[in-house]
């Protein structure tokens, strides 16, 4: 399982907002996304720190569900990614 | 209680429950001796033999007995490898495969072989153009797809992707556990497995089928038993009553499969009508008739089953709280979709309407029940 991002320019962008799901199960994380989300401004982006391996399909799914972006997931070296997700509406 | 995981296995079918009794009576001596008690068990695992290929579309002697759904698909993926060490050592498999082949693949890879995983798309069907190009490439000794999979009911296209193997000369081995018996096995493989206990039959019947032609070693020590493909002593009782169960549920299959995909339907458009928040996973249309899957946001999937459980349903569920691996099921990471609050319903033989009905009616509260509790204000 290595990083993927969907697209390249959205890649740089920094987070406006880090959730420290670390260590927490699925479904918390998308939970703490879920709530949390509207706290950064329109076109901002959200990092989700997370170790539990559903959170790696299951926030881009939550994504595409909710119609917001998965900018990237990148690999972190204690274990787990960042899972960047840039709000949309 | 409603019975609702066939997919993991079909409650015994009362005709085979009926052959195994009285093959308990009359088939236990030994099939490979010479006497009248053997030479009677012998006739009936031939006869079930017979009823089997039929049914699968082989013929007798091509189709070998195994211990089970899963020894069936081990031995004919490393026995097809083994035949065909000269022509490569590459594996070629659909990232939505059984555990059973992934787990063969991994023993060739620890061998010194290959494996090359071929994507599915969202609904879960193999991405046919990569799997081309995958069986084409240099080296490649045998491919694997299953008919239909066993988590989200999505049908492969089994006939096109034999199509692609018979072009590159690779043979194709198809898991069909979950269609044999539900209707015919698409044609153009050269290796099949299915499991007894998934058409009705009794636990510990595999089958496996070598097509005239194909190259197979074993890859256990040999044996005189089935036709040296399987090593021990046959369970003649377990494989009459296989043949039993595979007869009757065959004959009934088109009436029963249409009622069965009617359910499914409902059940497909009704939850996500009455539960906010939720996504219906797989094929709408090109998949079997007797397995609906969904996932829940928000729902823990462990949560879940125990509420269903509670209200008197079983199910089974990919999610990964619910796996001793507590890694969520690698079917629904390959398609992308959420793996949390995963249910599968999957309908054996009989599932009644007012069953399915009392589903529905539970289901909205329990999922609005596990996200109160566990705090989800959205």
């Amino acid at each position: 399982m290595t990083s993927r991002q969907t697209s390249e320019e959205d890649v740089g962008q920094a987070p406006a907002l880090t959730i420290d799901a670390l260590g927490k199960k699925c479904p918390i994380p998308i939970i703490m996304l879920a709530e949390r989300i509207n706290h950064v401004p329109l076109n901002g982006v959200v990092a989700v720190l997370a170790d539990d391996p559903a959170a790696f399909t299951d926030i881009p799914a939550w994504c595409r569900l909710k119609s917001h972006r998965h900018v990237a997931s990148h690999e972190l070296p204690q274990g787990g990614w960042a899972i960047h997700v840039r709000r949309n509406y | 209680m409603a019975y609702f995981d066939a997919a993991s296995t079909e409650p015994l079918h009362p005709q085979a429950r009926e052959a195994l009794i009285s093959a308990l009576d009359a088939g236990w001596a030994d099939p490979a001796r010479l006497y009248g008690s053997a030479r009677r068990a012998k006739m009936l695992l031939e006869q079930a033999r017979s009823e089997i290929a039929e049914v699968l579309g082989c013929r007798s002697d091509e189709l070998s007995f195994t211990a089970s759904g899963t020894q069936a698909v081990h031995l004919g993926v490393l026995g097809a490898l083994r035949g065909r060490r000269r022509a490569g050592r590459r594996l070629v498999v659909s990232a939505a495969e059984h555990s059973s082949v992934l787990h063969a693949g991994q023993v060739h890879e620890a061998e010194g072989g290959s494996m090359e995983t071929v994507g599915v798309g969202r609904t879960g069907v193999v991405d046919l153009e990569a799997f081309g190009a995958a069986v084409r490439a240099e080296g490649t000794a045998l491919a694997c797809l299953q008919s239909a999979n066993h988590e989200v009911g999505t049908v492969q296209p089994v006939a096109e992707a034999a199509g692609l193997c018979a072009g590159a000369g690779v043979p194709l081995l198809v898991d069909a556990a979950q269609t044999a018996g539900r209707g015919p096995v698409p044609p153009g493989w050269s290796l099949l497995a299915a499991s007894a206990h998934k058409w009705g039959g009794p636990a510990g019947v595999g089958v496996l089928a070598v097509r005239k032609g194909t190259r197979w070693r074993s890859p256990l020590p040999e044996d005189e038993r089935e036709r040296r493909r399987v090593p021990g002593f046959e369970n003649v009782p377990a494989v009459v009553a296989a043949a039993a169960a595979l007869r009757a549920v065959a004959a009934e299959a088109e009436r029963e499969g249409a009622r069965l995909a009617a359910l499914v339907d409902r059940v497909r458009a009704e939850v996500p009508r009455l539960v906010p928040d939720v996504e219906v996973i797989g094929e709408p249309v090109a998949r079997v008739p007797h397995i609906v899957t969904f996932s829940c946001l928000y729902v823990e999937g462990e949560a879940l089953l125990t509420e269903l459980d509670r209200a008197g349903f079983s199910v089974s569920s990919g999610s990964s709280c619910t796996a001793s691996t507590l890694r969520p099921s690698h079917v629904l990471e390959a398609m992308g979709v959420l793996t949390h609050g995963n249910v599968r319903v999957s309908l054996p033989r009989g599932a009644s309407e007012a069953d399915v009905d009392r589903f529905l009616a539970v289901l909205p509260d329990a999922v609005r029940r596990i996200r109160e509790e566990a705090g989800v204000k959205l």
